[in-house]
């Protein structure tokens, strides 16, 4: 009887260490909230707490510090505080500025450095310590992917700011993840009208590639656009993307048929290689017959004010633009320049309507609980918020909407006005179905509420 | 033809940059023993000069212009550079728009500065440390110098374009004989070559045909044998010191027409310009230049699509491939002289 008890004793031993090194060795992020109906819930508290992560060091720096002024912003408006920006234009009416739910809006930051693993460390930081019930932000997608999929894990829902790869809303789409960026597929579907009716049908692209994910699909998008209306493809090559100097990258360009250059790259790298592609007098080239043409699919104010006068008469895609004049941009730009001296860039639009939108929602489902802010935004229509009637579709959390192709400007009247509009392109011509193979591949899942 | 003498020229020109910046590094390791991780930092702070200069030369007051308005429909404040008024818009316009080469005469003095403070305010102190303490001081050096250069500028890449007669390409299809544009190279690119030519030429001259080169190379091959001799060489080497922080800076200034300067670019000449002092040998200044050009004429070849065609990713290592092979088969470098490094 004794040695069945000492047997007994000694198994129960081993079987409560063995649950005690589990719990310990389990991420407080999966148990901390065990007993609440979802991960972070604000309760009775009279706040709740938005996480911004955003790149504070690193070369999008300054783009995430444009992202985190429009979120600052956003909770002023949220608060009730300031003229109310975009709140006032936009079509849901369910914003009081009373916070949310009544809650006064609190946020903390971190800091992406745009790098995967430092972007989910701050993401994680922000949600296990600070108890953030939603994080938003980012100037990469590949930032974005990684945090999405963090989110999705962990259980708060993620509202992805500059992100335009395809993959962040196709094979990486996440059911707690929303993007209302454009992406790379839309690039390509709005600027190859703008470019047949610019250089014709009879074209020679030469594409050089930032080596990465958004590269890839940016230029898979751009290819097969401007190949099903003639233009061909004669060389494609991938540019690492620590690359500075891309001279070695242009001169083959001068050595090929080519007599357009597709430019699939973003930031330094698209400052860079507009610039080397200049110096080479690429843009004063005749080539075929034609004068030759450079390309950059992606556009950023900042990026143009970085190139300076060589993105002159350069066609490419933004999402959003300060000069629109509907009067949701016009309440925006007023907002937004009245408080910091000079307009938004697009990263600082798209964010502060993500942080609305996430708002809005969570007063419609009556819930920040992940799910019902999935509920509410899955299928969503809204307007007045600078882009036209826009669609949150249901089956890829993507954005549908108007996207905008835009050309550097001859002759900039400030350090602000880099680009102007040459053509709104209906959401109608950028939407493809949700199975398209640029998107193929991994599924949306079910929320994860996180408790 | 055509494409390989373009990529000839590419790689020239590539070379140049690495061989200034190696050049500087292996004289201060010839010179000091330090490994120092913060020369890629002087060169940026160089092109941060004539980033300076150029916002110096454009400092503004405002006036309004009550007939056109700003973003936000206020009347607009136009901005009216000082030195328009004080040499009026035609003088006033062309040494904002000479700025760079301008930059060249305010950089040397700022970089002697720096150069003189950084030896004597923080790197003497690592002299006789080991290298994996000079190297974690002299990369954490380069780490504050690049934050407080992004807190200033911020960390967009600023243009400072070549003045506008200088822009441009010249036609050497022409001059060889070969279709006209066929093989056409960018003016400053071809400036920043004869740049470095002259400022490695110089150098070496200097150390050469001058009692202060001569003492500086002996004190290279013998510290403690020049010492006794009663010569300060300490002095001549933060002198030194202070000669290949300008080289550097120099090399930065030249460069920000090229590519549009930002805060981390000297990071990303260190690492390439570390592998090109190894495989030009350890303290050799011609092992550095000879290495530099090699590279980068390598680095040019290797990134044409018909060899990335043929092996995938060449591009991206045939640097490091090629350091990899040359110290197996020459574990000194290029030129590197025996002892050095070796303990």
């Amino acid at each position: 009887m004794s040695e069945i008890g000492k047997a007994a004793s000694r198994r129960s031993v081993l079987k409560g260490s063995l649950a005690a090194g589990a719990a310990i060795a389990m991420p407080t992020i999966f148990t901390s909230q065990a007993k609440a109906a979802f991960l972070n819930d604000p309760g009775a508290a009279s706040t709740v707490t938005l996480g911004f992560n955003v790149p504070q060091s690193g070369p999008y720096a300054d783009e995430g510090a444009d992202e985190l002024r429009a979120y600052l912003l956003a909770v002023e408006h949220l608060n009730g505080e300031g003229d109310g920006g975009m709140m006032n234009t936009f079509s849901s009416k369910a914003l009081k500025g009373n916070g949310i739910l009544g809650k006064k809006v609190e946020y903390v930051t971190g800091d992406t450095q745009t790098k995967s693993d430092a972007a989910r460390a701050s993401a994680k930081s922000m949600i296990e310590k600070d108890g953030a019930i939603m994080i938003t932000g980012g100037s990469s997608s590949g930032v974005a992917v990684a945090v999405q999929a963090l989110c999705q894990e962990a259980g708060v829902i993620f509202m992805a700011g500059l992100t335009h790869s395809n993959d962040t809303t196709g094979k990486d789409k996440k059911a707690n993840g929303f993007r209302h960026f454009f992406n790379s597929y839309m690039s390509g579907a709005a600027l190859a009208p703008v470019l047949k009716n610019a250089y014709g049908t009879d074209r020679k692209a030469y594409h050089l590639t930032a080596d990465y994910n958004w590269g890839y699909t940016t230029e898979e998008a751009v290819r097969t656009s401007t190949e099903s209306m003639g233009w061909e493809t004669v060389e494609a090559v991938k540019t690492p993307l620590a690359q500075t100097d891309f001279s070695s990258y242009i001169t083959p360009v001068l050595q090929s048929d080519a007599d357009v250059l597709v430019l699939n790259h973003y930031g330094g790298n698209m400052v860079n290689s507009l610039t080397n592609a200049v110096q080479f007098g690429l843009r004063d080239r005749v080539a075929n017959g034609k004068n030759f043409e450079i390309i950059v699919p992606l556009y950023s104010r900042l990026m143009a004010k970085g190139a300076g006068a060589n993105v002159k008469g350069i066609f490419g895609s933004t999402n959003w633009h300060w000069s629109l004049q509907d009067e949701a941009s016009k309440a925006f730009v007023q907002s937004f320049g009245t408080k910091y001296g000079f307009p938004p860039s697009q990263a600082a639009h798209t964010c502060y309507v993500q942080a609305l939108l996430y708002a809005d929602a969570v007063e419609r489902g009556g819930s920040f609980n992940p799910c019902s802010v999935v509920e509410a935004l899955e299928g969503f229509e809204f307007d007045g918020m600078g882009n036209g009637p826009t669609l949150y579709r249901a089956e890829d959390h993507q954005c549908f909407k108007d996207v905008l192709v835009v050309k550097g400007k001859e002759n900039p009247s400030s350090e602000f006005d880099l680009l102007e509009i040459v053509e709104v392109t209906p959401v109608a011509q950028v939407t493809y179905a949700p199975d398209h193979p640029q998107f193929a591949g991994g599924q949306l899942g079910t929320c994860n509420p996180g408790a | 033809m055509d494409a390989i003498i373009l990529q000839v020229l590419n790689g020239l020109d590539k070379g140049s940059a690495y061989a200034l910046i190696a050049l500087g590094l292996t004289l201060i390791f010839g010179t000091l023993g330090v490994v120092n991780f913060a020369h890629g930092a002087l060169f940026m702070l160089g092109a941060f000069c004539a980033v300076t200069l150029n916002v110096i030369l454009n400092t503004s007051y405002e006036t309004i212009d009550p007939d056109r308005t700003d973003f936000l429909g206020n009347p607009l404040k136009v901005e009216t550079p000082y030195i328009f008024d004080w040499f009026g818009p035609e003088v006033g316009g062309a040494m904002i728009e000479w700025s760079v080469p301008l930059a060249i005469l305010f950089a040397i003095p700022i970089m002697v500065v720096i150069g003189l403070s950084m030896e004597r305010g923080l790197i003497k102190y690592f002299y006789h440390r080991p290298h994996a303490d000079q190297i974690l001081v002299t990369f954490g050096l380069a780490i504050v110098l690049q934050e407080i250069v992004k807190y200033f500028y911020g960390a967009n890449p600023i243009p400072t374009p070549a003045p506008a007669g200088l822009v441009g390409s010249f036609d050497f299809g022409v001059l060889l004989g070969f279709e006209p544009g066929s093989i056409i190279y960018p003016n400053w690119r071809l400036i920043y070559f004869v740049f470095a030519a002259v400022i490695i030429g110089a150098l070496f001259a200097f150390l050469r045909f001058t009692t202060f080169g001569m003492v500086v190379r002996a004190g290279m091959a013998d510290r403690e044998t020049v010492g006794l001799l009663g010569i300060n060489i300490d002095k001549r080497f933060t002198i030194m010191f202070a000669i290949a922080a300008c080289v550097a800076g120099l090399a930065g200034v030249m460069y920000t027409p090229i590519n549009s300067p930002n805060y981390h670019m000297g990071m990303d000449f260190l690492v390439l310009s570390f592998v090109v002092v190894v495989v030009g040998g350890m303290g050799s200044l011609a092992g550095a230049v000879a290495a530099g050009f090699l590279l980068g004429v390598l680095e040019s070849f290797a990134s044409m699509a018909q060899v990335v065609d043929l092996f995938p990713g060449i591009n991206q290592i045939i640097i490091y491939l090629v350091a990899i092979i040359i110290l197996l088969t020459r574990p000194r470098g290029l030129m590197g002289r025996k002892g050095v490094m070796e303990d």
